[in-house]
């Protein structure tokens, strides 16, 4: 059964007004002649060195810009058309990379309604979403509190619980782990894994190798082109210029890796619990 | 010469139903010139501890020394301390402000009142210790890439030529090359004698790069020694929000299992103790 696309970008280039996207300061597009498609219900990574243009990309998904050449889709729709910027936005769901400022409201369950209210929902719903979203989110003890009392990890899965409260088929998330400690990015991709299973779209973007073992594809974006595409699992066994990208491999998978490559018996993906299992046979 | 930490404690809005204590009864020795770091989950109170260090913060509870001064209201050594201990705020980028890079890095030393004719040389020596490019230092902060920006932003400290570096969370946010480039940046400088203190939830940086580490939870000490005995003791009383680096956890499920490995942070250790070094 073909899949459903839910974001199609055909040769998009995008060059920011006034040329100078991030530190070039030459006026080079952010994005070239990109074309890629997200289908319904997948979750991909999008991962590159900072300026690679992974964010530029991930605002084209909600129209927040439109391709200076080339079209974005979502749902078919034309991001380029105004009237349809409405019912894209409800559509897909933005979570950027700096919570600080995405939060509006002055209480925790207050900031999370924003997004919700703004899509008209009835005040009876909004009060559900709201407390489905910060359950998942796990703010929910803290639903009565101000913002302004959260520390910056909390404050980034408010950010999140704003956007699942909208209630979007698709979300797109820009670094959403970059200000998280580790249990606090545990705990986040934990919630993503829970939104894949239940048949949530999700673009999250990232430069950590480690955190896209359970997408179902990758994208890698270098100086504004697709450099590779493909499954997470050809990823990690392929031999691409990580470092030119600005990747690194973590150092668990330089491990698993390197035993592949000596012909030693690994496990099909490369997580501690497996690897432990595999050197203890 | 070090900075001396003894009986900290601070409390947030004391008296409201805001109270929080963010610290509680924290010292330690961070001597000059050596790598010291401060881990712990978010809200452990690791960015109150750094912002006492000098004196945005001033101690509600134990004193704080730096090179004999003591960090406390009123005190006359204030300005000294200030100019002794830089401090790099987290996303330190959003405290840009100058028309250019060459007056955001002038800016400080400026202030500290140094002769006119030696801020050229200030700025260049602290452009270049960063590496920062040249060209850059005419240019609007503001349209520098995000890497860029966090170099210019420690530049803009380190011209004021301090003894200690203080960095709350310096890496988030940048790719692993600008984060391996800063961490070079700070052993470059430790290397030169200066103090680098580092704050941090990345435990994998802390353990190797720091002589000691400091690890926090809730707003207490937990442990402060060397890095492979807050590892060895990370394992036998875990803090919850602060995870063993992948490797380390795969150290110790080996060992647990009996395998003969070392506690470690480097896979290169395990598979020699399991193999036998080839290669």
């Amino acid at each position: 059964m073909p899949r459903k696309t839910v974001c199609e970008l055909r040769d998009v280039t995008f060059v920011y007004p006034g040329g100078a996207a991030g530190g070039s300061g030459c006026a080079s597009p952010a994005l070239r002649n990109v074309t890629l498609s997200i289908y319904e219900g997948e979750w991909v990574a999008l991962l590159g060195s900072n300026g690679s243009g992974k964010s530029t990309l991930a605002k084209h998904l909600n129209a927040l810009l439109v391709p200076s050449q080339g079209d974005c889709l979502v749902y078919g729709l034309s991001t380029r058309d105004e009237k349809n910027v409405f019912p894209i936005r409800s559509t897909v769901a933005m979570v950027f990379q700096n919570p600080e400022n995405q939060i509006v409201g002055t209480v925790v369950e207050e900031d999370a309604a924003f997004g919700p209210e703004n899509q008209g929902v009835p005040p009876d719903e909004i009060v559900q979403r709201v407390e489905v979203a910060l359950a998942v989110a796990g703010l929910l003890e803290k639903r009565k509190k101000p913002t302004y009392t959260l520390s910056g990890g909390e404050k980034q899965r408010l950010a999140v619980a704003g956007a699942l409260a909208m209630d979007t088929p698709c979300l797109v998330l820009d670094e959403p782990t970059a200000m998280l400690d580790p249990a606090g990015r545990a705990e986040l991709l934990r919630v993503l894994r829970n939104l894949h299973a239940s048949g949530k779209t999700i673009v999250s973007i990232t430069h950590r190798l480690e955190e896209i073992l359970s997408c179902d594809r990758a994208i890698i974006l270098h100086r504004g082109e697709i450099a590779w595409e493909g499954t997470v699992s050809a990823l990690f066994l392929s031999d691409l210029p990580f470092k030119e990208w600005g990747l690194d491999i973590p150092p668990l998978v330089s491990f698993w890796r390197d035993l592949r490559a000596e012909g030693r018996s690994v496990p099909p993906v490369p997580t501690v619990a497996a690897m432990a299992d595999a050197l203890c046979q | 010469m070090s900075i001396i930490v003894s009986g900290l404690g601070h409390t947030y809005h004391p008296g409201t139903p805001l109270e929080t204590h963010a610290l509680r009864d924290i010292s330690f020795k961070f001597p000059a010139g050596t790598w010291f770091s401060v881990v712990g989950h978010t809200g452990s109170g690791k960015s109150t501890l750094a912002q006492h260090l000098n004196g945005i913060l001033l101690p509600m509870e134990g004193e704080i020394f730096i090179d004999g001064l003591e960090v406390k209201e009123k005190s006359p050594s204030l300005r000294d301390i200030r100019r002794k201990v830089g401090l790099v705020f987290q996303y330190p980028e959003q405290q840009l402000f100058a028309e250019t890079v060459s007056d955001e890095l002038a800016f400080a030393p400026r202030n500290w009142g140094v002769p006119e004719q030696d801020i050229p040389g200030r700025v260049a020596a602290a452009a270049a210790q960063v590496g920062l490019d040249e060209g850059c230092l005419g240019r609007s902060p503001f349209h520098l890439s995000g890497g860029e920006k966090r170099k210019a932003a420690i530049a803009s400290v380190l011209s004021s030529l301090p003894d200690y570096l203080v960095l709350d969370e310096p890496t988030a946010g940048l790719d692993s090359f600008s984060r391996k480039e800063l961490t070079r940046l700070l052993s470059g400088l430790r290397k030169e004698g200066m103090g680098i203190l580092l704050v941090t939830h990345d435990l994998d940086i802390a353990l190797q790069m720091s002589d000691r580490i400091l690890v926090l939870d809730g707003g207490r000490r937990t442990v402060c020694d060397t890095p492979a005995a807050v590892l060895d003791h990370l394992r036998s009383h875990p803090v919850p929000g602060l995870q063993l680096p992948e490797i380390a956890a795969l150290s110790a499920a080996l060992r647990e299992r009996g395998k003969d490995v070392p506690l470690t942070w480097d896979w290169k250790e395990i598979k020699s103790a399991l193999f036998g070094s080839q290669k």
